[in-house]
């Protein structure tokens, strides 16, 4: 299952540091940061709660870029 | 600006103000030191502050830590003046970036300003503004002359011109009249009209439209790849350099050679290193560049999914064209009707009728001839054959309507027609009854296209199609098409395809351009699927990877030319920064440059890269 969030940040390296953080997190197959559209894609992997697992992709993209958002 | 912006920028003049008195003052010891804390605090704090929370985080080597080290290590060195410039210019840079991404970003949102806000429903006699989502499929819609049409619909009452440039990059307006389709996204200009509509507003081309814009900057380029790649490695690398330049030369000095250790200039050189570290002007302007890319495209007609697709597209040597809706008009008429042994118009009757059910261009033009509405109560057992043509019975005889392989199939001895053009055999009950010539035209700008590809560097045009080998070979020439192939089925045009795939060169693309209708498979086969005259058909926006809205061939050139100026601009923007980057480096370790330059190689090397990028946005000439 894809789902896309509107996110917020700064700069474009921030945008990919976000999209590996995101990416690392348990239960992503998959994430993509577009950073000029400041959006978020996210495929989730089978059977996993999509809002369990963006509140731990939100934590874990706070832990590498301080100042950003997703819009859940 | 917004908020934020217009924050940041106070804190930059209220530090550069302070920043230049305090320099021109003639201050000593800690009070000058305390002085310079002011400025410095006033536009880094945030800075350190995200510095210290990312060690926190165990993210040490971000921009943040580098410019709060290299800061932090300039004015314990005593550079106060330097240290504040440093953090000065990093945030000035930082605000200009976020200005020029906003406001690409606002361009490319107004170059695809085609979301309708509103439908205006008739319900029993009042006019209702509705939010288009809220329309149900089969609502009467009206649109007045200056608004656009919400959802897509054919039109019920009314004539007018619509404005399609939005959609299709074109100027001329469409005409439009009762019974006729319009597409969500056009203008109203001259008249009111009353639609019915024909999809939901999900469903509708806007909505598709805007969909495949949107996503269009999630699929990324190698370029994009290779510089995420780049920074991760990159920026611990200077960082590992900077502390070797500051460790190991005073060491050596000190052990080896017995010289003073030079702490101080070994320390200033390896900060000039830490400012030059940081990787922004790289990582910021290549999605800008594409992004823009994709958006100038857009605003000519041509969408383009996604970054990849710009760089394949930018690759491409060999074109590989349908002919039919392609390079012709894909409207056939019918221009003779031959060796009739029966009244022409009763030939013409039976055609039309054993073809009623059929979609095929042929059939239509077989419909526009006969000029009546088929009475389907008098067809019976219509069976389609694929690439042959149709058998059915026509009030209880049986009728044969198709080209020379159904003749053959059937065993009907069939005469061969001398003039160009897809020729339509009819048997009737058995024997052959004559045949119906249909002439396709070629597109005006079909040759100039052509012409076109070919200065774009394309190397080789193929023609691939289902017509006969002699209507197929005339418009290969008459177009200046390199290789033809005729006679195809829809699965010939895949082995085709797949043929001139394998007999390429490794770095060459081959694209292949449809009307996307029965192309789909051809489309995704190709290293990548141009579909054209894309408009109002939901088949070709899925199944291609760059939509060229209007149906006109030159648009493929200048997809091609779109790409590679942006290509273009991406490795300017590659070798450049990298490049200026390198130097000075070089120039910082070996004493030559000073943190001035450091600054520029960091800040000036991104606004150059930043408005390099946005150059990209411009492709009306191309």
């Amino acid at each position: 299952m894809k789902k896309t969030y509107k996110i917020d940040v700064d700069c474009a390296n921030c945008a990919n540091k976000m999209e590996e953080a995101a990416k690392k997190t348990a239960g992503v197959k998959d994430a993509t940061v577009n950073f000029m559209m400041l959006k978020m894609i996210v495929e989730f992997e089978d059977g996993q709660d999509p809002k369990s697992v963006m509140k731990e992709v939100l934590k874990n993209c706070k832990k590498v870029e301080d100042d950003c958002e997703i819009y859940l | 600006m917004n908020k934020k912006q217009k924050k940041m920028l106070a804190r930059i003049l209220v530090a550069a103000a302070l920043m230049v008195v305090l320099s021109l003052l003639p201050l000593e010891g800690y009070v000058r030191f305390g002085l310079f804390m002011v400025p410095y605090l006033v536009i880094g704090y945030d800075i350190l502050k995200k510095a210290g929370k990312g060690i926190l985080n165990r993210q040490v080597f971000d921009e943040n830590f580098l410019m709060a080290v290299a800061t932090v290590g300039a004015i314990l060195l005593g550079e106060y003046t330097e240290g504040v410039a440093v953090m000065l210019f990093y945030q000035i840079g930082e605000l200009f970036q976020s200005y020029a991404v906003g406001k690409s970003r606002r361009n490319i949102s107004a170059l695809m300003d085609i979301r309708p806000d509103y439908a205006n429903v008739e319900r029993d006699g009042i006019v209702e503004k509705v939010d288009p989502d809220e329309v149900e499929i089969g609502t009467t819609i009206l649109v007045q002359p200056g608004e656009k049409v919400p959802i897509d619909g054919v039109v019920l009452e009314g004539k007018t011109a619509l404005n399609t440039s939005a959609l299709t990059g074109e100027s001329l307006p469409r005409e439009v009249a009762e019974d006729d389709e319009v597409i969500s996204g056009c203008i109203n200009m001259t008249g009111l009209i009353r639609v019915r509509t024909t999809k939901k507003f999900g469903e509708s081309t806007v909505s598709k439209i805007l969909e495949l814009v949107e996503n269009s900057s999630s699929r990324k380029s190698k370029s994009e790849n290779f510089i995420s790649r780049f920074a991760k490695i990159y920026t611990p690398a200077v960082c590992y350099g900077a502390l070797a330049l500051a460790v190991l030369p005073p060491l050596v000095r000190m052990l080896a050679l017995g010289l003073s250790a030079e702490w101080g200039v070994w320390i200033y050189r390896a900060l000039t290193f830490l400012v030059i570290s940081c990787p922004c002007a790289l990582v910021i302007s290549i999605p800008l560049s594409f992004f823009a890319g994709i958006g100038g495209a857009s605003k000519e007609g041509v969408l383009v999914k996604g970054s990849n697709y710009l760089e394949t597209l930018s690759k491409t040597k060999y074109v590989v064209f349908d002919k039919t809706g392609t390079m012709t008009q894909g409207v056939f008429e019918v221009s003779g009707i031959h060796h009739a042994v029966m009244d022409e118009k009763k030939l013409l009757e039976y055609a039309a009728l054993a073809e009623s059910a059929s979609s095929h261009p042929i059939s239509k033009s077989l419909q526009r001839a006969y000029g009546q509405k088929p009475d389907r109560g008098r067809v019976a057992d219509i069976e389609e054959i694929g690439g042959n043509g149709v058998t059915a019975k026509v009030d209880g005889v049986p009728v044969a309507v198709g080209n020379y392989k159904l003749m053959k199939r059937l065993g009907i001895t069939y005469e061969e027609c001398h003039q160009v053009g897809t020729v339509v055999h009819v048997a009737v009950d058995g024997a052959y009854a004559g045949h119906i010539l249909i002439a396709d035209v070629i597109k005006p700008s079909a040759k100039q296209a052509i012409e076109k590809l070919k200065r774009a560097g394309v190397r080789k045009t193929v023609m691939l199609t289902g017509d006969r080998k002699n209507v197929a070979e005339q418009v290969a020439r008459e177009l200046g098409i390199d290789e033809v192939y005729s006679e195809l089925l829809p699965a010939d045009k895949v082995s085709k395809v797949e043929e001139l795939l394998a007999g390429k060169g490794e770095k060459e693309r081959l694209a292949f351009v449809g009307d996307g209708i029965n192309d789909a498979p051809v489309l995704s086969r190709a290293d990548i699927g141009i579909a054209m005259g894309a408009m109002g058909s939901d088949a070709a926006i899925e199944a291609a990877d760059v939509v060229l809205m209007d149906d006109d061939p030159v648009k493929i050139a200048k997809a091609i030319n779109i790409s590679r100026k942006c290509i273009r601009i991406v490795y300017e923007n590659i070798y450049f920064a990298i490049g200026i980057k390198l130097l000075c480096l070089a120039l910082g370790a070996i004493g030559v440059a000073n943190m001035w330059m450091a600054i520029f190689a960091d800040v000036g090397v991104m606004i150059i890269a930043v408005l390099n990028a946005i150059r990209a946005l411009f492709v009306r000439k191309l």
